[in-house]
């Protein structure tokens, strides 16, 4: 064995993760197995028609509904949607703050913020559609229901991101804030506020962007937006139409992804 | 700009010495924040007092979910597992090939700027894409619902951890793998072993996190008859039968916290 050079000493003292590494593949395959049993790759008989007409529809938009900007138009329902992402963003960042305080485990006691954080489990995982059927029934359809939906899916997220920044918080400051005599008011103004206000901003401005794409699907609720007139655009085989409002759409999310990104490295980066 | 229109505030201090405040440009943000709240309450017929005095039909519905109807349980049972098994599917296939799809789409392993252009923009127009659009579009095509939802989550994570993977291969340290080259390996042998096991903890990461995050989205999709428990969901308010609804939150509010915790778990031992 003594011929053995350096790099093959080395090689043999790397630790071995064979078992490991195979009971991990074993337990996915079989998984894999199980979950493939329900598929089928059968096409419906006019699918590959009807893939051929989608796509012949999204390289031939409908340019004048695209464009126009009656209260019809790709453009106003674009602009809708915004309006649903950006106010409903708005209200979820408001409503997130108490709760995030009140879960946050360095502020309140650990029942409190252990029960907040079971809410909040609750609030995040029921899916936002479900809060736009049930909120249909307090507005009516419309974007007002949409923006209510809206802020109350983005609670979940923006309070979980929000208490990662409170647990962060830089307690010396406050302590030496009290030692030179600052009053409640002067300690949260000078001493938490400039520690959480650009985080926080920078959570709510990637809510924003995942909002986005939130508020265009719940159209097919009913609740505002560019949803409803894409699903019966679908429904019609208004292909040209379909084309044009996910052209539409995918710009506008591109841009606002884009934008949100700039800013957020700005907020973070100082 | 700014600094000319609100110049600098001057500030002697008491040794003399002459120090400046930039003006704040919160004030300005403010302001812009409160137009665009007041056209987008205008564009969504934003209405307070309709809110204050129907939101108690709201926490009707909710009263009503809290009351949980156990006698469903069997009902959701088969579903629930059809939304586990199509976003299993179509994370792991779309795991898998999101991988490739990196590796074309990093400037720095494929020379050929168009190959890379091309694939990027692919990535980002599926990633933009909202999940249940691309569910409904594939109920259109494929006979069976699960086959859509499960094309439908294999799109969009194959785009997301696509996205993620090429971002991490054109970070990574290029030294092991221009040697690896310059000794006459192929590119492909070459990233296996220089590139690929510097990016694996991060592959492998987020793909649970959007396994993860697929199990929340497939929930949804039988909405659009796109398979699984979504069906349920919208069968349930139909009937106004919120007790049954109640009890398919609290199953997956429950799974989804399961699968979290176990992958949260091992996304920690990644890192």
């Amino acid at each position: 064995m003594s011929t053995l050079t350096a790099v093959e000493k080395q090689l043999q003292v790397e630790p071995k993760h064979r078992g490991y590494a195979w009971t991990i593949a074993i337990i996915l395959s079989v998984l894999m197995f199980w979950s493939v049993s329900e598929l089928s790759l059968a096409l419906d008989q006019r699918g590959m028609v009807i893939a051929q007409n989608i796509f012949s529809g999204l390289l031939n938009p409908d340019l004048e509904f695209l464009f126009s900007v009656t209260n019809q138009g790709v453009m106003y329902l674009l602009l809708e949607t915004l309006a649903i992402a950006f106010l409903g963003t708005i209200i979820g960042a408001i409503l997130a703050v108490p709760l995030a305080f009140l879960s946050a485990s360095n502020i309140v006691p650990k029942p409190v913020s252990a029960l907040t954080r079971l809410f909040l489990i609750f609030v995040r995982t029921i899916p936002s559609l479900v809060y736009g059927l049930m909120l249909i029934r307090v507005t009516g359809p419309g974007a007002f229901a949409g923006v209510l939906t809206i802020g109350i899916t983005s609670i979940g997220m923006l309070a979980k991101l929000y208490v990662d920044a409170i647990e962060d918080l830089d307690t010396k400051v406050l302590e030496s804030m009290t030692s030179m005599g600052c009053t409640t008011f002067e300690k949260i103004r000078f001493g938490i506020l400039p520690q959480l206000m650009s985080l926080f901003l920078s959570v709510m401005i990637y809510r924003f962007d995942m909002n986005m794409r939130e508020a265009s699907i719940l159209g097919l609720v009913g609740a505002g937006g560019i949803g409803a007139p894409l699903i019966f655009a679908m429904q019609g085989y208004r292909w040209p139409q379909v084309g044009s409002i996910l052209i539409g759409l995918v710009a506008l999310i591109l841009i606002i992804e884009f934008i949100s990104n700039k800013l957020r490295s700005k907020l973070v980066n100082g | 700009m700014w600094d000319r229109l609100f110049p600098s505030k001057k500030i002697v201090l008491s040794n003399g010495s002459v120090v400046y405040q930039k003006r704040s440009k919160t004030p300005l943000v403010l302001i812009g924040l409160a137009i665009a709240m007041y056209y987008s309450a205008i564009v969504t017929n934003f209405d307070m007092v309709q809110l204050v005095q129907r939101i108690n039909e709201f926490f009707t519905i909710v009263f009503q979910m809290l009351q949980p109807n156990l006698g469903y349980i069997s009902g959701i049972w088969p579903e629930l597992m059809s939304t586990l098994k199509m976003s299993l599917f179509g994370s792991v296939l779309g795991a898998v090939v999101a991988l490739p799809l990196a590796i074309l789409a990093s400037v720095n392993i494929m020379k050929q700027r168009v190959i890379v252009s091309i694939v990027k923009t692919f990535l980002s127009i599926v990633r933009t894409m909202p999940t249940l659009v691309t569910a409904l579009i594939a109920t259109y095509i494929f006979q069976l619902p699960q086959t859509a939802g499960t094309v439908a989550i294999f799109l969009f994570t194959t785009s997301y951890v696509g996205k993620l993977m090429y971002e991490a291969i054109e970070n990574v340290d290029m030294g092991s793998f221009e040697a690896m080259e310059a000794m006459g390996m192929s590119k492909i042998s070459a990233f296996r072993t220089a590139v690929f096991p510097q990016i694996l903890p991060n592959y492998l990461s987020t793909s649970l996190y959007s396994f993860e995050g697929n199990v929340r989205y497939a929930a949804i999709l039988g909405y659009v008859g796109a398979g699984g428990i979504g069906r349920l969901i919208n069968e349930t308010i139909g009937w106004r039968d919120y007790s049954s609804l109640g009890m398919i939150i609290i199953m997956l509010v429950v799974t989804v916290y399961l699968i979290e915790s176990t992958s949260e778990y091992f996304r920690r031992k990644l890192v």
